[in-house]
Order: C-alpha cells, then structure tokens, then sequence
C-alpha cells in the first residue's frame, strides 16, 4: 500500500488508476461485544464512480460508513482515502480531507435555518474566529458575502430549494429535510460523498430528484459517491458498481447487472423458499 | 420579513436592520438612551426609584446575561458557576484597580482572568453534559466562591474590598449619570458582539454543537475546541460585567457572588429566551425592574398598615416567583420569543392571511 501522503499534494498525482485506490477499505474488522459487525470486509472504490453497498437489514452497510467518517474505530484492518489512513485521523480533521456524508436519520440542525445549516456544511473552507466574527467588518463580512453566493449560485440553485432557504429545517417536510441534508454535504466541497439512504421514504417523484442530484454531483461536479440505498430500481440505474454485504462479509462485488445474476446475493436477499417466508412472516 | 420587501443584494438581506422605518425607530432609542441622564431625575421622582442605578444595573447584567446566554442559549452548555465567575472579574478588575492600573487595562484583564478560571471549569464539558455539567460548574461556584470569602489577604474577605471608581482620559465615572454613559456603552458592545458572533462561523459552529454534536464533528467542527472556546468567551463577558460591577459599586465583597446570582443569571436567559440575542436584554431588564415595581405596591400597602411589612415583604417574593413560573408555562421559549410573536402579528395587522 501506498505511504502516507498529504491529502493536498495527492489530488495532483492520482489519476484514477487501480494501483493508488481512490478509497481502499482494507479487511475490516468491527466487533460490538460478542456480535461482529463486520468481519473482513474489502473493497475498492474508483474515483469518479458511484459505488453502491447493498444488503440486508443488519448486513453493516452504515458501519463501514461510520468507519469510513471516524464514528467507529475498527479493531482490525485499515482505510486508506487517497493513500492517506484514516485511523490516524481525527474525527473532526476527516471533513478536511474531503469527505462528505448524510445520514439515514436526519442529523441536520433543526433549530437553523436551511441557509445555515449549509453555510455550516462550509465550516472547514472558512476562516473567521470568535474575534473578527464579532466585529463583523472587513474580512468575515466579506467572508460570509463570498460564501453565501457561492451557496446561493451553486448548491440552492442546483438542489432547487430557493423557496426554503430561509425557512427553518424542524418546519419542513421529510423529504425536503434529505434534501438540504445533501446540500449541506455539498457545501462541504467533498470529493468522497457518503450516502446513507437518501431515498429512504420518499415518493417516486422525490426519489426521481434525488437520482437526478446525485447524477449531476457525480457528472458535472466530479465527485465520488458511495451509496447506500435499499431501492433496487435506483442502485441498478445509477450505480457503477455494486458492493453487497451480508452478515458483516462481503459476499459480492461487480457492475449492477452482474450482481444481479449473482446466485450468492439471490439467496442473501431471498434465501431458500422456506427462509423466504419466515423473512417475510408469512 | 414584512411583505413587498425585496433585496437585490446580499449585503442588503445581511444587514440586522433591513427597513428604513426599523433604522428609524432604533435611532429613537439610541437618541432616547443618549439624552436619558437629562431628563432621569424627574423621572426617577414620578416613579420614586433611582431609575439610573436600575438602569446601570440593568446594563452590567446584560453583559452577563450575554455572557451566559452564549454558553447556555447558544453552545447548550449548562453553568451554575457564572456567580462566581462575575466576582473573579470583579475582584481581579479591583485589585489591579487598587495596584493603580487604569480602567482601560484593568477591566480587560479582569476579563481575561475570568476567561482564564472559566476555560479551566470548562474542561469537564468535553466529558460531561446536561445536569452533570451543571454539577460540575456548580462546584466551580462552591470553590471560588469559598476562596473569595476565605481568602482575605487578596480579597479583603467578607469586609470587602474597596474600588476607585472608573476613569477614562481624565474624566471619572463616579456618579450615576456619569456611569451611565460607561456602561450603556458596554451593553451596545456586548449587544452587536454576540449578534455578530452568532450569525458568523464560529457562532455557526456553537449552535451545531448544541443541536447534534455528532453532526457537528462530521462538517468538521472539533468539539472540544468549540466548547472550550464558549466558555472562554462566556467568561470572559461576564467578567467584564464584574470589574464593571466593581467600579461602579465601589465596595465588593462575596456576598454579591453566590450561588443565588448564578441561578439568576439563569433564570435571566431562560426567562429572556435560550439562543436569543434579545433575550439577555429581556431577562435583565425583567428581573432588575420587576422585584423594583413589586415594592412599590409593597411599600404602599406598609404605609397603610404598618405592623405587617413582613408579610407584604414577604409576598412580593412569592407573586416574584410565581411570575417566573408563569412565564415558563406559558412562553417557555422566553419573553425574545414572544416579542417575535408580537411583531409577526402587527407585521400583517389587520390582513392576517
């Protein structure tokens, strides 16, 4: 594996080529007490693609997200984004590396408006301290007017939520909420975005959108993303590659329609008749 | 926002005061609190109270109030200490004050000093949250608290300490009118510090640490820094709210710093309104003005029947404390948040469709 490299200087040299991995998860071990939550998990992820992790409930899709952002601390195994490795990383310092993410439940701060829980998404890209933000002339007023248009022009505009900039997150409805949750994580100029359920809940004219959003973010913004969505129809259409997880393993890893055909992931998702409709509680 | 109001710039939509008929009214006040000395004595005869000193008192526990509103209100961090911290202030600012520094270096380092004691009390809120947060800092009241009082060779103990009275290019603060000016001119400082603190990154950042700090860590705001830096910032007001108390008290002693003014810097917020810069305005004004105009009718009623002020005395603290409890029934959110209220409502009077 590659040496440590600052996250700055790699952003030069890695072409997306298989040798340096964009995100390498490398044999990953987590253990809750006696339960394991994830035993041995590997995957690569390309730059630029939408990579999808998929499974039943319980498989440790979210884990490796948490691992991934620091939350969790894997007691085997490594993650190296860019070549750097991240279990020497603080948790606060992973946002600065260039990793974004959402949440399945709404982690967004429901007392702000949608303006500042972006501008928050900006946190790490801003500069102000406690004293030239109190006296609020020269620099931080220039500051918050710079990144208010970058906001405004940039990540509202392509989100299309205009008309609730100003409306405070706990008043709008759920699928606005994933929304703004998103861009917040746009804010945050990400060059790896976590995706934890985006479309979870939503109506098939929402869902629509956010397939859409993610495409533009991927296409038009460069950003990696990696996925995790329980609904077939978006991961098969937009993903470059599937991930599917099962009781903590990796039980299989190809181009959606590969994966698809997988026997080993028919039976994770359906299992034999009988385990079928135990499952179902029929 | 009132309606037919459209900004063609950011800058316009960033400015506190967006109308033209808000910049005139705030002029009115500004105007109002400049002249005010002018024309107080009258006023303070027609009401029979020295509306000066209610009004200077007011203006030092809006500083405070500030101070812990941005602890409390804004970082979500609970402090029982911040008595204890005003008297730091107050006994650093008088002491170097006594040592012969000037009022323009003394009260700073007063503020610094404080900020110093609070950031040191403030490390347990890395670990500790909610209740147990509020025990810890409560010790840090017991500690400083017993250290003001046993201390006697810094602090003059419970004899007290005897201040100067501020001066400044010469001039010295030492009546009411005079201080007046000093410390409204603080308040408005602290007032447009914390507005401008809250809606920039780093006031950002304390709120994101007092909804979801999980949350917070992932868009990269380190926790511990965040917290720390709150009370540093907290402290730091009301310290200065402290070696402003000193100057203008002239006389300190521990008895002004007890448990009992933590808790009611408290209950400034809460009653003011959590997270609002408005609702350290609020709850200093209320609670100076409020136990002032219960012992007017207090009083009256003694001068009628003399043999029972203690019972009058007494009930004044009583219908004190049940207007506290009724506020927190009935507008838990504080009286900033009423006020929104009342001003959303005359916004589109008579039309409220």
């Amino acid at each position: 594996m590659a040496a440590e490299v600052k996250p700055g200087s790699m952003s030069k040299t890695a072409p997306p080529v298989n040798s340096t991995p964009f995100l390498r998860v490398d044999d990953i071990y987590l253990r809750f007490g006696g339960l394991n939550a994830l035993s041995g998990v590997s995957f690569d992820v390309q730059q630029g693609h939408i990579q999808a992790i998929i499974g039943p409930n319980g498989a440790g899709k979210t884990c490796i997200l948490n691992c991934i952002c620091r939350f969790y601390q894997p007691y085997r195994g490594t993650i190296y984004f860019q070549g750097v490795d991240l279990s020497k990383v603080a948790t606060h310092r992973v946002a600065a590396l260039g990793i974004a993410r959402s949440f399945q439940n709404i982690e967004l701060f429901k007392g702000m408006t949608v303006m500042d829980n972006i501008k928050l998404g900006h946190h790490v890209h801003m500069h102000s301290g406690f004293l030239s933000g109190g006296i609020y002339l020269g620099r931080a007023k220039s500051e918050e007017m710079r990144v208010r248009k970058e906001i405004e022009e940039r990540i509202i505009d392509l989100l299309e939520i205009e008309a609730i900039r100003k409306k405070v997150v706990g008043t709008l409805p759920y699928g606005l909420q994933k929304r703004v949750e998103l861009a917040r994580a746009l804010a945050m100029k990400p060059k790896l975005l976590l995706l934890d359920e985006p479309m979870a809940g939503m109506n098939l004219e929402e869902t629509e959108d956010m397939a859409r959003f993610i495409l533009d973010v991927n296409q038009e913004w460069g950003v990696t993303v990696v996925l995790i969505e329980h609904d077939m129809g978006v991961v098969m259409d937009i993903s470059d590659n599937v991930v599917v997880l099962d009781f903590g393993t990796k039980i299989a890893q190809d181009t959606p329609l590969e994966v698809s055909k997988n026997n080993h992931v028919i039976e994770a998702y359906l299992g034999s008749d009988a385990a079928a409709h135990s499952k179902l509680g029929l | 926002m009132p309606c037919g109001l459209f900004f063609s710039k950011y800058e316009k939509d960033d400015a506190i005061f967006k109308t033209v008929w808000l910049k005139c009214w705030m002029t009115v006040l500004v105007v109002l609190l400049l002249t005010f000395p002018l024309f107080s004595q009258k006023f303070s005869e027609m009401l029979g109270l020295n509306v000066t000193n209610l009004l200077n008192l007011i203006f030092v526990y809006i500083i405070g109030a500030h101070g812990l509103n941005l602890l409390t209100g804004y970082t979500g961090q609970i402090s029982l200490g911040h008595g204890a911290f005003m008297g730091v202030g107050a006994y650093t600012t008088g002491i170097l004050a006594n040592a012969g520094w000037p009022f323009w270096l003394a009260l700073p380092a007063g503020g610094v000093m404080t900020a110093a004691v609070g950031m040191l009390f403030g490390i347990p809120s890395l670990r500790l949250r909610g209740l147990y947060l509020a025990i810890a800092t409560m010790a840090a009241q017991f500690i400083l608290d017993y250290a003001m009082r046993n201390w006697t060779s810094l602090t003059g103990g419970s004899s007290g300490l005897i201040v100067p009275s501020a001066s400044l290019f010469g001039f010295t603060f030492d009546s009411d009118q005079s201080f007046y000016y000093l410390a409204l001119a603080f308040a408005i400082m602290a007032t447009m510090y914390l507005k401008n603190l809250a809606r920039t990154r780093t006031g950002r950042a304390f709120v994101a640490v007092r909804d979801r700090y999980l949350s917070a860590e992932v868009i990269g705001v380190n926790l511990f820094k965040y917290r720390l830096m709150s009370f540093g910032i907290s402290s730091f007001m009301v310290g200065i709210a402290g070696g402003l108390w000193a100057y203008y008290i002239t006389i300190i002693s521990d008895e002004h710093f007890t448990m009992w003014l933590s808790v009611q810097y408290l209950a400034m917020i809460i009653v003011g309104g959590l997270g609002h810069v408005l609702g350290g305005i609020f709850g200093a004004v209320f609670f100076v003005v409020l136990p002032e105009l219960l012992r007017l009718p207090a009083e009256a009623a003694t001068a009628v029947y003399p043999n029972i002020f203690g019972i009058f005395a007494s009930l004044r603290e009583m219908v004190f404390g049940l207007i506290v409890i009724m506020f927190l029934i009935f507008e838990p959110d504080g009286l900033a948040a009423r006020w929104h209220t009342v001003r959303n409502y005359w916004k589109l009077w008579p039309f409220s469709y």
